[in-house]
């Protein structure tokens, strides 16, 4: 192998002389005493080749000897990674000894000793390639399959499979041959770059399907979809966190990942604290069985900070393999943009748009295409779906990072200020969002499949009912309350009952929180209907007479179980309040 | 400082206004110098080139210069000794007492693991509602005030560290005005606390490159009583803004390319890197910081405070409430993020509804003032809504007031009697049962 030594050190950027070969992006290791501090290359010059430390390099020296691998950076995939709690190179934190994470200290993310109860889905003789599964194993009540490694070249044919039983991750439970007639043997793990995108496919259509989250602003006015990805950005203090939070506890997938990059530290205590007490409501187990935390906090290496977003984008390629259903989360992708930004600055390399790299806006784009929905070989599907939050600087959405995730994902929900001032939560802005996929008639196709009438119609309808509503709130605002028609007064207040009741949602009680998709339909069908009606009233000041203890009622609705006695009432209620108007 | 073996350099190549160049070899990155007696720290090794930066600036420094490598990096010597003592940027005395003997730690250390932090759950009392009743703090939390310069930021930060039933309390001054200096020396000394003080002070008088040493000296003192002693530290950080200023400087002078308003490119890092320490501890011991930074002309887009509000766990505005004559907490725009984690549990019940109701009513107030500042008519709420606000700010916002919660919830309460009924302050029936009397 390679070997080098330290030729100049600027903070974590370090110039190697080299005696070999090196590849871009190859993983090298610096020792300093006896500590090895990990490192990737990011520009070789002739000799001298850069690599960014994943550590401090505090006390570092020129002379300090290297050892490259031969590889880049990796991640090591196979079952025991669900629960996990992973930094950003994927150390196991719970291994770790000690309140402070000491540099150079790394682990194995997997449990070698373990033992999984194993099924073979494969049969000697069977043809075989990469991603192909020869097994299965049960990890927290997910099939969790055995593939041929993703790295293994062209067809194979199964010579013998282990019988079902108990091993380990390192067992062999394969044995395939290839075209040579060499056998290889095959265990329960296999390691992959994380800059490299899985590519086992055989089709990746649009997507289509709805991924419920059980929250309205999402499902019923942007929905998202099953390998679908969208954004959120916001300033702070608008609740992105809180709106990830309850996406993550309650959307309805098989594996959920949430790459906590360069946020607060406290926030991912929360997950720690709360998951493994939280109850998916799709399975009635702990939310934290079906998660994967990685961590890399703000003040943890932000070298490592670009690192994470690929490692979970990776770990959750690995599970669309098995034809799962994957949400991954990260929060938030400015910091990675950052990150890079403090490497190419260091670099000298010439910077763009606010000193942030030329190729920022590919790079986000290249990262959000590995998410998506996919057809597999054996014909199953799988797919990840992908939301990144945003904290664009000022709250201003014309910056770079904002500017460049806008081109890729094709959800949008702006978090808004204003709202956030007002209490309305969550506050995205129903106007500015988007989701693109209401538009693609294989959603509609689908979306019929689960909700009777013009869905998409009704939608749409609400969509204009609110923007409707904020046009004549300006006007009153600039007339005054009697300087326009009543009628202005009915329309403002109608979008202002659908903002209430349909946009808005409380993140903190336990019934409002998750409003699953039949739920969303009976209240959008009520609101459409309050709304298709016309009123009369004599002024201004009856209008909101009537409307307030309207929306009430139907906060109360929201706030009791669907179709619950009190619900029932409370919609008897509202029903004598609308046949006792004109 | 200097020992027999150490070796001498004396020629210089380079010289900036904060940094100077020399060749030498078996230099660390990170590694503290003498330049001249000045002290210095190695930012750059290119082969046997080594950059420092000079902490007082190079202004007198010659090409012969001497030279003396020191072999460690910043460090400081913690032990049960700091306490009630005053330190300047490096760990030096600057009260004239003795050198502190102890256990020497290189600051800026590594980060908590995650895994071992423990969720923030204590509430810490300051007696002033707008803190205590509204955004209350709880241990473990990172928060800032946003002021601007002439709002009584330090007085408040002062009063707070005195209330709050801290085991120490580390005061780390950037930039400080020598006034200022003694306003705290003479509040913690005339409060008879200076035995739980610790103090690392950078004054206007002192070069500003200094300052980048003080967040990391008084949070490795701070890690020392909450990690070794498990006791209940708060470490009060001001000025955050003159602190980035300082990082701004040294980038420049690095010739790194500055990002948004001048600042360096990783100031969300440097930031991060300081506020993070603030740590719950699985042993008891935490840390929490309060901070201040200065905006200016209330401008909080601008990269420092925009950048901190992402890094802190919620953040407090001061100001003038002309109508009472008082500097209030902000209601609207000062925000706890922990706050949910400590109200209503170690408060009384009512707590999160008195606050929101009380909120809400003060907001109606606001709009209340707009119709009339716009000439429309009052309703009778609307009047009601403005004499609440009233007393609402002068009994309980202003920042001179000093009581206890369940006095808070209280004076709330026979507020809401005294100007609304029942149903319009939209608090659950079973409360408004029990405490509206």
């Amino acid at each position: 192998m390679t070997t080098g030594k330290v030729k100049g050190i600027i903070s974590n950027l370090v110039t190697v002389g080299v005696d070999g070969p090196v590849a871009q992006n190859e993983i090298c290791y610096i020792l300093l005493n006896n500590v090895r501090l990990m490192a990737e290359v990011l520009k070789v010059n002739k000799d001298n080749v850069f690599v960014q430390v994943f550590e401090s390099t505090r006390g570092l020296k020129v002379g300090d000897s290297v050892e490259f691998t031969g590889h880049m950076l990796e991640v090591t995939l196979g079952p025991g990674m669900l629960s996990r709690n992973y930094d950003g190179l994927q150390n196991d934190l719970d291994k770790m000894e000690g309140v402070f994470l000491r540099r150079g200290e790394y682990n194995f993310p997997l449990d070698e000793e373990r033992l999984w109860n194993f099924k073979p889905l494969a049969k000697a003789g069977d043809r075989v390639e990469a991603a192909s599964w020869l097994g299965e194993v049960d990890e927290n009540f997910q099939p969790h399959r055995i593939m041929v490694p993703f790295a293994m070249e062209g067809s194979y044919t199964v010579k013998s499979v282990a019988l079902a039983g108990q091993y380990k991750i390192k067992d062999t439970i394969a044995v395939i041959t290839d075209s040579d007639g060499v056998d290889h043997e095959i265990n329960m793990i296999q390691k992959w770059p994380v800059k490299k995108a899985i590519n086992v496919h055989t089709e990746k259509p649009r997507p289509f399907r709805l991924l419920e989250t059980g929250v309205r602003i999402i499902d019923t006015a942007n929905p998202i979809v099953e390998g679908g990805t969208g954004f959120i950005p916001g300033p702070f203090g608008t609740g992105k966190t809180v709106l990830q939070h309850a996406i993550s506890k309650q959307a309805d997938a098989d594996i959920v990942i949430m790459a906590a990059c360069g946020e607060r530290a406290n926030e991912v205590v929360e997950i720690f604290v709360e998951f493994p007490e939280l109850v998916d409501p799709h399975t009635g187990r702990k939310l934290m069985e079906r998660t994967i935390i990685i961590a890399n906090t703000s003040n943890m290496p932000v070298a490592a900070r670009e690192a994470s977003v690929y490692t979970a984008m990776t770990i959750a390629e690995y599970y669309r393999a098995m034809g799962l259903k994957v949400l991954l989360m990260a929060d938030s992708t400015s910091r990675w943009a950052q990150a890079l930004r403090e490497m190419s600055n260091r670099m000298e390399e010439l910077p763009g748009q606010d000193a942030f790299p030329m190729d920022l806006s590919a790079i986000i784009g290249a990262f959000y295409s590995r998410a998506g929905f996919v057809y597999l070989k054996n014909g199953k599907s799988g797919s990840i779906t992908f939301i990144g939050t945003v904290s664009p600087a000022g709250g201003n959405l014309k910056e770079p990072v904002t500017e460049g995730t806008k081109k890729v994902a094709r959800c949008f929900y702006a978090l808004e200020q204003s709202r956030a001032d007002r209490k309305r939560y969550p506050a995205v802005n129903p106007i500015d969002s988007y989701s693109k996929y209401i538009e693609y008639p294989e959603f509609e196709e689908y979306i019929h499949t689960k909700i009777e009438g013009d869905w998409i119609g009704k939608v749409n309808k609400l969509k204009t009912f609110l923007q409707r509503g904020k046009e004549v709130q300006e006007q009153i605002n600039i007339l005054g309350d009697d300087g326009v028609p009543v009628d202005y007064h009915v329309t403002f207040w109608k979008s202002e009952a659908l903002d209430f009741v349909i946009l808005q949602q409380d993140a903190f009680d336990a019934i409002d929180s998750v409003c699953p998709l039949e739920r969303q339909e009976y209240m959008l069908n009520l609101m459409m209907d309050i709304c298709d009606r016309e009123f009369h009233f004599d002024d201004f000041n009856a209008v909101s007479a009537f409307f307030k203890p309207l929306i009430n009622l139907c906060r109360q609705m929201n706030y009791s179980e669907f179709h619950s006695e009190k619900f029932e009432d409370y919609r008897h209620q509202l029903d004598e309040m609308l046949a006792n108007i004109k | 400082m200097t020992k027999a073996f150490q070796k001498i350099y004396t020629e210089i190549t380079a010289i900036t206004k904060a940094t100077c160049s020399l060749r030498a070899t078996g230099v660390g990155n990170d590694e503290l110098a003498t330049v001249n007696g000045k002290l210095a720290q190695v930012v750059r090794i290119i082969g046997d080139e080594v950059t420092l930066q000079v902490f007082e600036g190079t202004e007198g420094i010659p090409t012969n210069a001497e030279v003396v490598f020191l072999g460690k990096a910043p460090s400081l010597k913690v032990s049960d000794q700091l306490a009630g003592r005053f330190f300047n940027a490096f760990g030096f005395p600057i009260d004239g007492g003795p050198e502190v003997e102890g256990e020497e730690i290189e600051i800026g250390g590594p980060s908590v693991n995650p895994v071992r932090r423990r969720q923030p759950s204590e509430l810490i009392a300051t007696g002033i509602a707008g803190i205590d009743l509204n955004n209350t703090l709880v241990s473990g939390q990172k928060i800032p005030f946003f002021a601007d310069p002439d709002q009584p930021y330090n007085q408040v930060m002062a009063n707070v560290a005195l209330r709050a039933e801290a085991d120490k309390i580390i005061l780390g001054g950037m930039g400080m005005t020598n006034d200022d200096y003694l306003y705290f020396k003479s509040v913690f000394s005339n409060a008879g606390v200076l035995d739980r003080i610790i103090s690392f002070v950078n004054t206007t008088e002192n070069p500003p490159v200094e300052r980048l040493l003080i967040p990391d000296m008084a949070l490795t003192a701070a890690e020392y009583f909450a990690v070794q002693k498990n006791e209940k530290v708060l470490v009060l950080l001001t000025d955050m803004t003159l602190y980035a200023d300082a990082l701004a400087i040294v980038s420049n002078r690095m010739d790194q390319i500055p990002s948004k308003d001048s600042m360096p490119g990783s100031l969300y890092s440097d930031l991060a890197k300081i506020y993070e320490k603030a740590a719950q501890f699985p042993t008891g011991g935490s840390i929490t910081i309060i901070a201040v930074t200065t905006l200016s002309g209330g401008d909080i887009t601008h990269a420092i405070p925009d950048n901190t509000g992402y890094i802190t766990e919620g953040q407090l505005f001061l100001r003038r409430d002309s109508d009472v004559g008082k500097v209030i907490v902000d209601p609207f725009r000062s925000l706890s993020r922990l706050k949910q984690l400590v109200q209503g549990k170690k408060t009384r019940e009512d707590h999160p509804q008195v606050m929101n109701a009380a909120v809400r009513l003060f907001a109606d107030a606001a709009n209340a003032k707009t119709k009339l500042e716009n000439g429309f008519d009052l309703t009778d709420y609307d009047q009601r809504t403005l004499d609440f606000a009233h007393d609402y700010s002068e009994k309980i916002l202003a920042i001179d007031v000093n009581i206890n919660t369940v006095e808070m919830l209280d004076t709330t309460w026979s507020l809401f009697q005294k100007y609304f009924k029942r149903e319009e302050v939209n608090i659950k029936e079973a409360l408004v049962n029990k405490y509206w009397k």
